[in-house]
């Protein structure tokens, strides 16, 4: 017999969110308690009910190490697997698709899926530092996030015939959006709106990405709690329950690297990922059936090169349809609704999970100030590496069904 | 040995030219009395280019003129090599793709070593490279730090259709102390220029040129060209006229817009006259460094038909004006710039894995599959082509001495860099492949997708705790480059 997917085998019971932000005043195993309490609250079960955990943390080295074992001490977990991942920014959506695949393969009824970054303890901005990998060190250019990620812009300006002024324009719609969002989200790092004219003239960190460009740098954890939809039922969660209806993971071979197949204008990964996502969802015509996507906006230009990768817009037509409004708060697909990485940052064992947190309260009808008009199906995405070398991932949530 | 001469000749300069008048501009209040040498400019390194690099470029310039010419015999002469034990020859031998068969030495010591290395390689047979570099610092505020410049020259010798026949070489050794520089100093201690010249240069040179002209049997009114390096324009002069050549006869010493380069720096001027000359020309190349290392040359016919690769005049004609003198000591090591925390990096290079990837990281060589033809930066263990993956069939394929065009690049302030913006991007290679690498030698504002790229050797990184640096290749314009 085929596999068929994951849709609709696994439903979130519960989950928490800490407050976002440069948190002087806590370590990763007070940030990692902070979510916890959270869900396992929202949830309406005692933590002895988990029984296997998946723990996303990226940077160990400034961190808490390598293993599980700082979850589980942290936490006091009754001596459960603890499994720590790490897949670059999809770390959290990582986590997530190990939980969500236990509990439909029914080893457990109840997982966990928890991630936590601590990165304001480097004493500078920016990610840390951090080794490529002995070999890669002998050769890679000793780049960073925003400029490598800067390569979309140039990349795409040559291959669509868009002068950078405008794309600039596009980019700072972004921004802008995510600001005016975020703004309306008390537990975002950055809660300040912005004027396109501020962004624009920003000072420049990595042509053509000026500082309002690139998401902030901040401490944060997110934790779900998943299970059978029948233990969900057991445990007493009566109504709407938000089910996953896709989880996936594409990484890159290194075709985009070293192969003249890849333009550098979009991401690979995400269009391999997204394809596979939509097959497992059901999902046909993204425009019409996603009510709201939380994309991996680490820099505006990745935003906009995802509206077109995710199929919401046209190749070359993302930049038009993001200055025209269509996934502002009120658009056709609302981007980042939360804010986002730039105004949450972006801790990156947690973000993803971050982001299915605010797809589960938006679906739930929770989100306040920020809630759209009764969503259906939200799509969340995390795209780690380099444009050229890279993981990304997929994860749809909506209504059970059936 | 008879019959030998030069087969190939090249000479290399940074593309950084430091404005001697900012210098002085600069300097000023502590010694007023540079105002006078504040004209033209002097080269100087980026800080990803060192003595190795320069000779890299000078020896791959020199080979690829010399219509594939294999050398048997690699010297490099320098007196700012960067190490002192691990012979900056055999590096240089990989980045050039020669063949291990080869014997290599390092020469040094004092300033004469780059011709004194050329007339050993002439003194014997078979086919030699000699690449010799500098890049000498001087103290802020010197007269040397507007007088020396940095460069590169290469000179292949052999007997197989030489461009410039040796007619006679000399050598004499005198402890004449007008400069010196003791051993784990930066820079030199030099003497007063007057006694130099009065003492040492008019002393030492006239009389072992007399003995060259004597032992070649050759009158002093027979020499075309005559090259005098390591001396002031002044003392050259005065030396010509001890001498008996006319003083239109003087080559350019290149003071003006380069400077003097030091161990490479008789070869560079020689390069700069066989570029320009016509066959049947005489032509005495003398170097004053502790006695005199001199050469009697005159060219053949197979000089019409030599094509320089890329002129010194060329070089001399383009370049990059440097007026910020603040930068330019930071280039030179001399002033320590609060690069901040993330600049405290670790640079360890795991040498087992470099002695694994030599070939790749130094010779720029990549694969090419032998089943679908893909051409790939790096190898791996299977084809990167997607409509192939095929395991082991990667052959070894050169990259260095291919042109690239611009992909997608960014200026990236926020990156450590000894020389922000630290820029990089995707490029494509024209007969295929692609690589993620930094670019050199473009200042911000100039990269634009679609332009030619050439590819050169350069420090990849300094790691300072362990006084060592690592080398790869970057990406520099290709103005010559034709349009695609």
């Amino acid at each position: 017999m085929m596999a068929k997917g994951i849709r609709d085998k696994v439903v979130i019971i519960g989950m928490g969110c800490s407050q976002f932000g440069e948190r002087w005043d806590c370590s990763a195993e007070d940030l990692l308690a902070e979510s916890f309490r959270e869900a396992i609250a929202d949830a309406g079960i005692d933590r002895d009910q988990i029984e296997a955990c998946w723990f996303g943390l990226s940077m160990d080295e400034q961190n808490l190490g390598k293993s599980g074992l700082s979850a589980s001490q942290s936490l006091r977990l009754p001596n459960i697997p603890v499994t720590r991942v790490e897949n670059l920014c999809a770390t959290g959506s990582e986590a997530l698709r190990g939980a969500v695949y236990a509990v439909a393969s029914g080893a457990v009824d109840i997982a966990m899926a928890i991630g936590v970054e601590k990165l304001k303890d480097t004493g500078y901005g920016g990610l840390p530092e951090r080794s490529k990998g002995t070999f890669n060190e002998l050769w890679q250019p000793s780049a960073t996030a925003p400029g490598s990620f800067a390569q979309f812009a140039s990349a795409y300006s040559a291959r669509h015939n868009v002068e950078m002024d405008q794309l600039k324009e596009a980019m700072a719609h972004i921004s802008w959006k995510s600001h005016e969002n975020g703004a309306k989200n008390p537990k975002a790092h950055l809660k300040r709106r912005l004027s396109k004219d501020a962004i624009l003239k920003a000072p420049m960190v990595a042509y053509p990405l000026g500082l309002f460009d690139c998401c902030g740098v901040s401490d944060g954890s997110a934790c779900a709690i998943v299970a059978s939809p029948e233990a969900a039922r057991r445990l007493g969660h009566e109504g709407e329950l938000v089910a996953i209806k896709a989880s996936q993971i594409a990484v890159s071979n290194g075709m985009e690297m070293s192969h003249d197949s890849w333009d550098g204008s979009y991401a690979h990964t995400t269009r391999i990922a997204v394809d596979r996502a939509y097959r497992e969802a059901g999902i046909s015509d993204p425009v019409a059936e996603l009510d709201m996507v939380e994309v991996h906006d680490c820099f505006s230009i990745t935003e906009l090169v995802t509206m077109e990768d995710l199929g919401l817009s046209k190749p070359g037509e993302g930049w038009r349809d993001v200055l025209a409004g269509k996934f502002d708060a009120d658009g056709s697909v609302a981007c980042n609704i939360d804010g986002g990485l730039k105004c949450f940052g972006h801790p990156i064992g947690a973000s993803g999970l971050r982001m299915v947190y605010e797809s589960y309260q938006q679906l739930l009808g929770r989100a306040g100030d920020r809630q759209l008009p009764d969503p259906k199906t939200a799509l969340t995405h995390n795209l780690g590496g380099f444009p050229n070398f890279n993981v990304c991932s997929i994860t749809v949530l909506g209504h059970l069904q059936g | 040995m008879p019959g030998t001469g030069i087969v190939s000749i090249a000479g290399y300069l940074p593309r950084s030219r430091m404005s001697r008048k900012a210098i002085a501009d600069a300097v000023k209040w502590a010694n007023p009395a540079l105002a006078g040498l504040g004209k033209g400019h002097r080269t100087a390194c980026t800080p990803d280019e060192d003595s190795i690099t320069m000779a890299v470029e000078a020896g791959r310039s020199c080979l690829a003129a010399s219509g594939g010419a294999i050398p048997e015999i690699l010297q490099f002469a320098s007196t700012t090599a960067p190490f002192a034990d691990r012979s900056n020859a055999i590096l240089a031998s990989e980045a050039l793709n020669l063949p291990s068969a080869l014997r290599c030495a390092d020469f040094g010591g004092f300033l004469g070593a780059g011709i004194g290395a050329v007339i050993d390689a002439l003194d014997r047979s078979g086919t030699s490279l000699t690449v010799a570099a500098d890049r000498r610092a001087a103290l802020p505020g010197s007269a040397l730090e507007m007088s020396v410049g940095h460069g590169a020259a290469a000179v292949l010798t052999g007997s197989n259709n030489p461009i410039a026949i040796c007619l006679a070489t000399h050598v004499n050794a005198e402890d004449f102390v007008d400069h010196y520089r003791a051993a784990g100093s930066e820079t030199d201690y030099a003497l007063e220029e007057r006694w130099v010249r009065d003492e040492g240069q008019m002393k030492i040179v006239p009389p072992a040129i007399a003995a060259i002209l004597d032992k070649a049997g050759i009158a002093a009114a027979q020499i075309d060209h005559v090259l005098l390096a390591g001396t002031s324009a002044a003392a050259g002069r005065q030396i010509a006229k001890a001498c008996g050549f006319s003083e239109v006869r003087l080559a350019d010493a290149l003071d003006g817009q380069c400077g003097n380069t030091g161990a490479p720096h008789p070869l560079l001027m020689l390069a700069n006259t066989l570029e320009q000359a016509k066959p049947g020309a005489k032509i005495l190349v003398a170097s004053f460094a502790q006695g005199t290392q001199i050469m009697l040359l005159e060219t053949s016919e197979a000089i019409s038909g030599w094509r320089p690769h890329e002129t010194v005049r060329s070089q001399l004609a383009s370049g990059s004006e440097e007026e910020n003198y603040v930068r330019f000591l930071s280039h030179s090591d001399q002033l320590t710039i609060d690069w901040g925390m993330r600049a405290e990096r670790d640079n360890r290079t795991a040498l087992s894995a470099f002695n694994r990837h030599r070939k790749t990281v130094t010779g720029f060589i990549g694969g090419k599959c032998s089943a679908c033809g893909t051409k790939q930066f790096p190898r791996g263990p299977a084809c990167v082509n997607p409509q192939c993956r095929e395991f082991s069939t990667l052959e070894d394929e050169p990259f260095k001495d291919k042109i690239g065009r611009i992909k997608s690049f960014t200026e990236d302030w926020l990156a450590i860099s000894a020389n922000p913006p630290l820029m990089y991007g995707n490029v494509a290679f024209d007969d295929g492949g692609v690589i993620l690498m930094e670019f050199t030698d473009f200042a911000p504002g100039e990269l634009k997708v679609g332009l030619p790229v050439r590819f050169v050797f350069r420090i990849k990184d300094k790691d300072p705790k362990r006084n060592f640096r690592r080398y790869f290749w970057k990406a520099a314009p290709a103005r010559n480059a034709e349009k695609r």
